[in-house]
């Protein structure tokens, strides 16, 4: 079992969120975050002061899937997410050495 | 004890009713009420009311950080209830009773003889008590405008103590001065130096925005003022305070021709047209330095141009209101964007660079545009009416405004320093710099604006 993170534009989530679903995967974790990577942060002005947002909105998309899965899942995110313009976010996979169901205890690739 | 106290309390309560009672039917029999005037002048003063709540909490409270923006919202509405009650008690009548040519007397305190019939001094056609109601709303939004500049950093019980004072030193002899029977300034009852104050350039504005200069100067910059950034919270709060703020000056211009005819139409209109060229103007500037037109300052242009044309609302020609309004979005964005940042004090939410400074430029430029035709002030003794503005040849009126605005910033400046080193000495005026980082909401006021959790 494997860990796709994604950090994309919140603008691009609905279409992440369908071609995943689209790709069979129906589980995921969405939250809203700030961050930002190459892409460098704007200038804001109110009432003449500037101010230098350096963190921008972003949304991170987790799914968690069998190993066999991970390249559907990489692709799907991609499908959604890219522009081809800095700032389209990063996609990080990791190891998952356990998980388990909290309803009934059932644990493994099972429980996904 | 306890219902010792109570009943101290309610004798206290019948006893000022009393007085109400007692003495409000004594009246001039000769003047009747206009009930269509009457009825202006009473949604003109819910208008005025609605300027500060919400109109001004809501355009405050959105330009402080999250933690503060309750802690803003209050200093507001509590000008709402502690100016209301100074208002009934005494402020009223130091400001509307006759006295002398600076501040008025005691007649008046508690409501005695504030009558249900009209006062031919005070709006010939509505009742005197629509007249004092009306004229409380301005009480109230005067003060609340000085919280801009202490704003995020001054204790709620130092801010409540200082505001009621300043109401009594500083608010009323100002608008005795211009507005009282006998006022040195009033150009309407023949004050010695006559300064024309349509609805409150010098008492309101330039009151409030000079004293705000001097309590951001007293009080000392936030912390981390200008280097850790500070920007508005919500400018979605602001914006929608901006526009109740422009809808409710209407009451506040327009009101202030006491009566529902053809000069309050001339304020109504000279208002909006000012707003309009104030936004334009301060937007307009931005967009050229920037590159781009905020939504903030379109919205603090309006509110400059609200501000400038205040005092001259009723008197001048429509075109020269959107010159007015035009001038005044330009110069406070100036004021605002550069000159604040080249001197370093800090005026948290510009009290000074719109209300000082527009409220200034408003007074000046009455005194150049003021037109005989839209409203004939000044008349010689056999009745022909004579010029008012510059620009119908009376020069001498710019003096008087210049006058006018020299005291207004001289007792704005002397009554506020007095005022903020008894409150610093007695009870302090800031919050300890563990509670500032904190924010104002949770350590003055025991909660939050927003609900983290939910």
């Amino acid at each position: 079992m494997q860990k796709v993170e994604a950090i994309v534009q919140p603008s691009k989530v609905e279409a992440v969120k369908a071609a995943l679903i689209e790709a069979g995967i129906t589980g995921m974790t969405i939250v809203e975050a700030r961050g930002h990577g190459r892409q460098k942060g704007h200038t804001e002005f109110y009432r003449g002061r500037e101010y230098s947002v350096d963190l921008l909105p972003k949304a991170k998309v987790d799914v968690v899937v069998q190993d066999e899965m991970v390249e559907t899942a990489i692709r799907a995110i991609i499908a959604g997410a890219r522009t081809g313009k800095i700032g389209d976010g990063k996609i990080f996979v990791s190891k998952i050495e356990q998980v388990i169901r909290i309803r009934n205890d059932e644990r493994g690739e099972g429980a996904l | 004890m306890r219902r010792n106290g109570s009943r101290i309390l309610a004798a206290l309560f019948l006893g000022v009713a009393g007085c109400g009672i007692g003495f409000a039917q004594t009246s001039t029999p000769a003047l009747t009420v206009s009930n269509a005037d009457n009825a202006w002048m009473l949604v003109s003063s819910a208008l005025v009311l609605m300027m500060t709540g919400p109109g001004l909490a809501l355009f405050y409270g959105g330009l402080v950080r999250k933690k503060n923006v309750l802690s803003v919202m209050m200093q507001s509405f509590a000008m709402m209830a502690l100016v209301t009650l100074l208002w009934a008690i005494v402020s009223y009548s130091l400001a509307f009773d006759a006295g002398t040519s600076f501040i008025g007397g005691l007649h008046h305190a508690f409501m005695r003889d504030v009558a249900l019939s009209p006062d031919a001094d005070y709006g010939s056609t509505i009742p005197v008590q629509t007249f004092m109601v009306y004229q409380l709303m301005f009480a109230i939004i005067t003060p609340a405008l000085i919280t801009g500049a202490f704003a995020e950093r001054m204790k709620f019980s130092a801010m409540a103590v200082f505001l009621v004072l300043w109401s009594i030193v500083v608010y009323s002899p100002m608008a005795h001065m211009v507005w009282g029977k006998g006022g040195l300034l009033n150009a309407a009852l023949g004050g010695a130096m006559p300064t024309l104050d349509f609805a409150g350039g010098t008492v309101v504005h330039i009151t409030s925005g000079v004293s705000a200069l001097i309590c951001a100067i007293y009080l000392g910059k936030r912390l981390g003022y200008p280097h850790e950034p500070a920007p508005p919270h919500s400018v979605v709060l602001s914006f929608i305070g901006a526009c109740l703020l422009w809808v409710g000056w209407f009451g506040f211009n327009a009101g202030s021709a006491l009566s529902s005819g053809a000069l309050a139409t001339s304020a109504f209109v000279n208002t909006h047209f000012a707003t309009a060229a104030a936004a334009m103007g301060w937007a307009g500037v931005e967009w050229i330095r920037n590159k781009k037109p905020s939504a903030l300052g379109a919205i603090s242009g309006a509110v400059a141009g609200l501000v400038a044309i205040t005092p001259a609302a009723g008197f001048v020609q429509p075109m020269w209101a959107i010159v007015i309004g035009l001038i005044a979005g330009v110069c406070c964005y100036f004021m605002v964007a550069k000159v604040k940042q080249m001197f370093g004090y800090d005026d948290a939410l510009d009290a000074f660079g719109v209300h000082g400074v527009g409220g200034t430029l408003g007074a000046v430029l009455t005194g150049i545009f003021a037109s005989s035709t839209i409203n004939p002030m000044f008349k010689d003794s056999a009745g022909k009416v004579l010029p008012s503005g510059l620009i119908e040849g009376n020069a001498h009126q710019l003096l008087n405004q210049l006058g006018g605005v020299a005291i207004a910033w001289g007792i704005s400046i002397v009554g506020t320093l007095v005022l903020l080193f008894v409150v610093d000495k007695t009870i302090g005026l800031r919050v300890s710099p563990g509670e500032e980082i904190e924010g104002l909401d949770i350590t003055q006021h025991g909660e939050e604006g927003y609900d983290r959790g939910a």
